[in-house]
């Protein structure tokens, strides 16, 4: 069995027209057992930042944890949020730090840059940054994830229709999986708004 | 000494802290991770007024795409650009190394890079790491002495060669070459090879595709061109697009509301001196 499939997950990240929308599955499980079913896999670093991370959960806890240390550091010299490029760089180049003994997580970072133009992208365990205009999938159910995106996905959606896009994707995605689901959680980020919404899934 | 529990951003370089958990974590019979690697098509050739170097776009995670349209040919120096081949976090930290480190030379010496220069500090890095950093590379451009071309393989070894090619595809793109290459080819021409030969990597080598990326560099000129050609567009996609009659159910709704980014100017005289 692969290291990440122990505790099993699914992240995904679309863009929209001028928003973002970022979700994630709910189920913390030990190889087969489940044991949480709230387990918080999206976190938001500031207002327009959020960083999703899938694989193994104590890394997933300790990388963000740094993450978080290294930009309220930033935060305090540069007295400004980070933008989501550079947060992006920076959990590149923490990632490569380990590159022979690595964090076992894939983060999928979105955000808001300049002039509100959506960000997401996605990283392997090493760092290497797959920036994607418009979807980007992590987790065990990654492979269904794929497919789902690629046949949903519409370019320029308003934040209506992209939170109903994702939210069908990845439900639909986790029901093919055995070790994500229990519901999903889902982020939809507009310049004026961010609104959290839990799903209602499968229980199984 | 007891050793400090804060978290101080390190001074650079490589740590191995967690190589211990993750040993005992494979050895319990947990596989390791696999990395992004760009199976990829790259080549380079001389042309009569400088270099020409072409790359597909495809990044693969085992036998899936997890890029269909990323960028493999990196900048090193305004005159210096290198594509990579392996695994993708490699080429693209020691690419980024390297440029960083060129233009520090630049500054202390007030001249332009030497494509030598990039390929002296590529080959030591990778040769300290004895291939475990899996970057293969062809670097190219044009300086003060002319232009050059030159591979770079993951454990130091270099070549210096009028045409080259890397990758999993590279196979497929010297047979075009070979068969086609010719010394003093004008800049459409070399372009015209370049395309073929990275196009017969993406349809006769599983781990190369999409789209076709060259770089044109010439005495005191470069052109990107990103994107040059799209020999596998999208043609499947529905025009009606999906439309969901069932919604998803919520349980439960959180709205935070953000503060629009404030803009300060500053109105008003100036303070009397």
């Amino acid at each position: 069995m692969s290291i990440f499939e122990y505790n099993g997950s699914a992240v995904v990240a679309m863009v929209g027209k001028n928003c973002f929308a970022i979700a994630s599955d709910r189920r913390l499980g030990v190889q087969l057992q489940t044991i949480a079913t709230d387990f918080q896999r999206i976190s938001k670093i500031h207002d327009r930042v959020f960083i999703a991370l899938s694989g193994l959960a104590t890394d997933v806890q300790t990388l963000y944890q740094r993450l978080v240390f290294r930009h309220k550091l930033y935060q305090l010299r540069e007295e400004r949020d980070m933008k989501p490029e550079t947060f992006a760089s920076l959990v590149s180049a923490i990632l490569y730090e380990k590159r022979f003994g690595p964090y076992l997580c894939q983060p999928v970072i979105a955000g808001l840059g300049e002039d509100e133009k959506p960000f997401i992208c996605t990283m392997d365990s090493i760092g290497a940054k797959e920036l994607a205009k418009d979807f980007v999938v992590s987790g065990t159910a990654s492979e269904s994830l794929y497919g789902a995106c690629e046949a949903m996905y519409k370019p320029d959606m308003e934040a209506e229709e992209l939170f109903e896009t994702i939210s069908q994707a990845l439900l639909s995605s986790v029901d093919r999986d055995c070790l994500s689901g229990w519901g999903g959680h889902v982020y939809v980020v507009t310049p004026t708004e961010i609104k959290e919404r839990i799903l209602k899934g499968r229980m199984d | 000494m007891t050793q400090s529990g804060v978290d101080v951003p390190p001074k650079g370089g490589f740590s191995f802290d967690l190589c211990k958990r993750n040993d005992m974590l494979i050895q319990k019979g947990l596989k390791a991770p696999s990395f992004l690697k760009t199976g990829t098509t790259i080549v380079g050739l001389i042309f009569k007024d400088g270099v020409i170097l072409g790359a597909d776009t495809r990044a693969t995670e085992g036998p899936i795409v997890a890029d269909k349209n990323c960028e493999k040919i990196h900048y090193m120096a305004p005159n210096i650009y290198c594509c990579g081949a392996g695994t993708a976090a490699d080429t693209e930290a020691v690419t980024d190394m390297v440029s960083s480190q060129l233009r520090l030379h630049r500054y202390q010496t007030g001249r332009d890079s030497r494509v030598i220069t990039a390929l002296t500090l590529l080959k030591k890095h990778l040769f300290s790491y004895q291939g475990h950093v899996s970057a293969a590379l062809v670097l190219g451009g044009v300086d003060i002495t002319g232009p050059h071309l030159h591979t770079i393989y993951p454990h130091g070894s270099t070549d210096t060669l009028p045409f080259a090619t890397m990758g999993s595809g590279s196979l497929a793109a010297m047979s075009v070459f070979e068969a086609k290459y010719k010394e003093g080819l004008t800049r459409d021409e070399g372009i015209k090879l370049v395309a073929e030969a990275i196009c017969s990597g993406i349809f006769n080598d599983l781990g190369s595709g999409s789209n076709v990326d060259i770089c044109v560099i010439t005495k005191g000129h470069k052109e990107y061109l990103r994107n040059y050609m799209e020999p596998n567009p999208r043609t499947y996609v529905s025009s009606k697009g999906y439309s969901f009659t069932k919604k998803t159910e919520v349980l439960r709704t959180k709205i935070t509301p953000l503060m629009e980014r404030v803009e300060i100017t500053e109105v008003g005289e100036a303070m009397e001196e």
